[in-house]
């Protein structure tokens, strides 16, 4: 289950970031900080082709020794990143679960956006998109 | 029990205490316990106790609903305030000071007094009689009674409240749903003139006890519906809310709005005294919604852009976060646009905001798109928490579905399962798929955008081409291939393609036209040209009856002046043995008549070419239609003789030639003399013999010296493919020249002669009319080929880079 979501703007500054409130919060945001990094190689490794052509699921960022928690990312178009740390403890997560994951949350954000009473670049105070956020937090275990 | 009339402070008060009171958030306070308790703090007499429960109904009752109670706390105050105990007593005393309760619950008490009487002037003045207190105290109760409201359990209390407490369960969690917003801040919601709870009362009545008279109606100041509907509101603070909505809360309303508050004020008394459905909108507020809509979009059918709404929006002066919010309830179909249906929900929720409503989590039932029908009686439990009016409170969330008209049921079906809704989207519009899409479009076109007119062009170019080569007869001779190189150049690619591949494609057209049977494939042509070069030189004896295609021996001439050339060259068969290739050339070299070496040289060569050129006559003959270059011979006339000697000549023309020979054929002469001159290299070679004389016959007799260079700058640039054709047509047009050498090239022998020689250059210029035309489709379709191979290449080399 999805313990941390991020939404980081594509000028790296994080216009959404929750995570399940347990310990550590302060750990996942520094892991959403560190997977910027990563994400930003991945991107610019494809980079060379046309951006079209470029997948919008990054899949597992970077492996890591903790096992329980995986990352991953997934960039829109526009740069807008979106970063989750998995809790795999419980189940194995498969890829497909991931990438609906992600969709999900493409779909929610571009309803955010949609909304013109939000402007691009403010923090996602949407409640439709933190209800979802929660029900992915929950819901995939 | 009539109304009782409780002052601000009162208000908070009793309803602090009732809180305190009702430990199990039952919204009945058991008459033992606490009220007890409180009762005997108040330091009255037991007895004016009993009397005081007694009036209130306590003990008819058995438990004390919330307006029992705050009865009985008002006679508590009477009887401290040592007035006689009466039931009318409640009203007509005035001034009461609040009930005084020593005892454990002083400090309380007084916390509460203290906090009541800061908190007066938040109170509005509520109107007319309040229905029991009720729902009054729970406005002010809810901000201050959180504390207050402790958890008790009290057995006993229970014990009478058990049938209710079941679904009182279910309902505050409805309203909590509420979350009610910061109240104190909104607009000018500071007064919330609770003039009785209304419709919202009800529905949380019917939510907590289901066992509740339906009859919750306030604004009619009907006795307090049975105690559980007020208890419900007990500890249901953002059911306080509601009260805004109420007409007399609108009357108060002090918010300000741009757009007539006015009236969206009467237009809500109203509609809460529908007390059906705090959501719906009533006919008042739809019309008054919908000319709102017709102001920004007069098309009641259109849309509102987003930019629009929030302009119009923004000007209700509420918060941006509240008005995303409200966005996002109201825009159903998440489009960005509002519909005349979304527009009156967003105005709606704004409204009842304005009146201090919290805003829903999810949109109201009756506030969805197209459920917005005063008619629409889907009334059964909205939202749990919101609406529910006469729905029980379990049954609040299922009872969306089964009761909501066909129409509705799409649309809770979509707000409730989001994962419906998602799912569908996440299938429709993945962002994968678009993506893919906008990179799949755009490699493809820009090749084939441009690639595609370049075939296009070519006869066109052709045309052009004749026209240039016809014009240019005479001057531009040091370009063999200048007709066809301004074409090309013209062109760009495409000329080189059309070079190159005109050469073939015309060869193919020229088979094409020719009148011969079986050209299909190029190779074939190619290997046909050969023939039919000899077939045609073979023919071209027969078809020396047009007249010798005198002027060939110029087959760099060509065109314009072929005619000339021919007429003057009659005789210039052997320039058609030559090359065979400037058929144009032999037909230019009537005019230019002077040297005519060839006519002497040319019976030499010619002599022996007849068996060749009938060779190559008889081939070129068959082999033209693929070959442009030999229309000659689909007439299997003297011309494809004639036009084959004069490819022939052409190709081994690398002199002047034939540069008039055909001005007809100009056009296909480039592609003919192209492949003329390609042949040349070859003609030569197999023509060895007879192709120097020819040359010189061809060259010296013939036109412009040019010609034959040009035609051999063509023969470089046409296809090498087409050079076995052009020896084929080298050797077809030798076997013209060849067929001519009847016809005696003596200048001013025979005028006859002459004549007879322009008449067959004539016809040498149909026949290589036609080859040329053969000649151009067949480089047509070597373009063709060659655009689709560099169509390919395009499209694998963005691979190369993976």
């Amino acid at each position: 289950m999805a313990v941390c979501v991020a939404v980081i703007a594509k000028e790296n500054y994080p216009l959404y970031i929750r995570s399940v409130p347990t310990e550590n919060e302060l750990k996942f945001h520094y892991m959403v900080h560190t997977s910027l990094d990563v994400v930003d190689e991945k991107i610019s490794a494809m980079g060379k082709a046309l951006v079209d052509q470029r997948e919008l699921y990054l899949g597992l960022l970077y492996p890591t020794e903790d096992y329980k928690l995986r990352r991953y990312g997934y960039v829109t178009n526009s740069k807008v990143k979106f970063v989750m740390v998995v809790d795999s403890s419980n189940t194995a997560l498969r890829d497909n679960e991931i990438r609906s994951m992600f969709r999900k949350l493409h779909n929610s954000y571009t309803d955010v956006m949609c909304n013109p009473f939000y402007n691009p670049g403010d923090r996602i105070q949407s409640r439709a998109f933190d209800g979802m956020v929660t029900s992915m937090m929950i819901q995939v275990c | 029990m009539e109304g009782l009339t409780l002052s601000d402070a009162e208000q908070k008060y009793y309803s602090d205490l009732f809180s305190y009171c009702d430990s199990e958030s039952t919204k009945k306070v058991a008459a033992h316990g606490r009220v007890l308790e409180l009762f005997r703090a108040a330091q009255l007499p037991s007895d004016v106790v009993h009397q005081i429960m007694e009036l209130c109904g306590a003990t008819r009752l058995g438990y004390f609903g919330r307006s029992q109670f705050y009865i009985a706390l008002k006679l508590v105050a009477v009887a401290q305030s040592g007035f006689p105990l009466r039931v009318e007593s409640i009203n007509t005393v005035k001034d009461l000071p609040l009930p005084r309760f020593v005892a454990s619950k002083n400090d309380q008490e007084s916390r509460h007094a203290a906090s009541y009487s800061s908190d007066s002037e938040n109170q509005g003045s509520y109107s007319g009689v309040i229905p029991p207190p009720p729902g009054r105290g729970q406005v002010k109760k809810v901000s201050t009674s959180h504390d207050t409201v402790q958890p008790r359990t009290s057995a006993d209390q229970q014990e009478p409240v058990s049938p209710v407490v079941s679904p009182q369960q279910s309902p505050p969690t409805s309203p909590h749903t509420w979350r009610k917003h910061s109240r104190h801040p909104s607009g000018g919601n500071s007064e919330r003139p609770l003039a009785g709870p209304g419709p919202f009362w009800s529905p949380f009545g019917e939510a907590q006890s289901g066992s509740s008279s339906g009859d919750a109606v306030w604004s009619g100041h009907s006795p307090p519906p049975p105690q559980e509907n007020w208890v419900s509101f007990a500890d249901t603070p953002p059911t306080s809310t509601l009260l805004t909505m109420h007409p007399a809360s609108v009357q108060d309303q002090t918010t300000v709005r741009t757009v007539a508050s006015a009236t969206t004020a009467n237009e809500i008394r109203r509609q809460s005294s529908s007390y059906d459905d705090p959501w719906k909108i009533t006919d008042e507020q739809r019309q008054y919604y919908v000319n709102q809509f017709k102001t920004i979009q007069p098309d009641l059918n259109g849309f509102i852009p987003g930019s629009a709404a929030k302009e119009f929006f923004t000007k209700s002066k509420l918060p941006i976060l509240e008005l995303s919010h409200i966005w996002e309830l109201s825009d159903f179909d998440k489009d960005g646009a509002l519909t005349l249906d979304e527009f009156c929900a967003a105005f709606h929720l704004v409204v009842a905001r304005k009146n201090g409503y919290d805003l829903p989590e999810k949109l109201p039932e009756s506030l969805m798109p197209k459920l917005i029908d005063l008619e629409d009686s889907a009334d059964v439990g909205d939202q749990p928490g919101e609406v529910g009016y006469s729905g029980s409170p379990a049954e609040a969330p299922p009872s969306k579905s089964p009761s909501m008209p066909s129409l509705n049921q799409t649309w809770p079906e979509l707000n409730q399962s989001s994962e419906q809704w998602e799912t569908f989207s996440e299938r429709s519009s993945s962002s994968q798929t678009l993506t893919q899409f906008d990179s799949n479009i755009a490699p493809a076109d820009p090749d084939t955008a441009i690639v595609h007119p370049v075939p296009i062009r070519m006869t066109p170019s052709k045309i052009h081409m004749q026209e240039m080569e016809l014009k240019r007869t005479g001057s531009d001779h040091t370009n063999p291939t200048s007709p066809l190189l301004v074409k090309t150049s013209d062109l760009s690619e495409e000329n080189k393609i059309n070079s190159s591949v005109k050469f073939a494609s015309g060869n193919t057209v020229a088979d094409g036209y020719s009148s011969s049977d079986s050209f299909t494939s190029d190779p074939e042509q190619i290997g046909n040209n050969v023939t039919r070069q000899r077939s045609h030189s073979g023919m071209s004896p027969d078809n020396t009856a047009p007249p010798p295609p005198p002027p060939r021996p110029q087959p760099s001439h060509s065109r314009s002046s072929s005619l000339d050339m021919n007429r003057t060259f009659s005789v210039t068969t052997d320039l058609c043995v030559h090359t065979g290739q400037q058929q144009a050339g032999v037909v230019a070299q009537p005019p230019a008549v002077p040297p005519r070496p060839q006519p002497s040289q040319a019976p030499g060569p010619v002599v022996h070419r007849p068996v060749d050129a009938d060779g190559l006559i008889t081939h070129t003959s068959t082999s033209p239609q693929q070959i442009p270059e030999q229309p000659n011979f689909a007439d299997f006339s003297q011309f494809e003789v004639f036009a084959a000697s004069n490819v022939n000549e052409e190709q081994d023309d690398e002199a002047e030639k034939h540069p008039e020979v055909l001005p007809v054929e100009k056009a296909s002469d480039p592609a003919s003399s192209l492949r003329v001159a390609k042949t040349d290299s070859k003609i030569e070679e197999k023509t060895a013999a007879s192709a120097p004389a020819n040359v010189s016959k061809g060259t010296t007799p013939l036109a412009p010296p040019p010609k034959p260079v040009r035609r051999r700058l063509k023969s470089e640039d046409e296809l090498r493919p087409e050079v076995d054709e052009h020896t084929q047509k080298t050797g077809v047009l030798a076997a013209v020249l060849a067929s001519q050498p009847s016809i005696p090239r003596s200048v001013g022998k025979d005028k006859k002669a002459i004549q007879a020689s322009i008449r067959r250059n004539k016809e040498t210029n149909t026949v290589l009319a036609r080859l040329n035309s053969e000649l151009q489709q067949q480089l047509k379709d070597v373009l063709e080929e060659r655009i689709s191979l560099e169509v390919q290449l395009e499209q694998l080399r963005p691979f190369s880079h993976l």
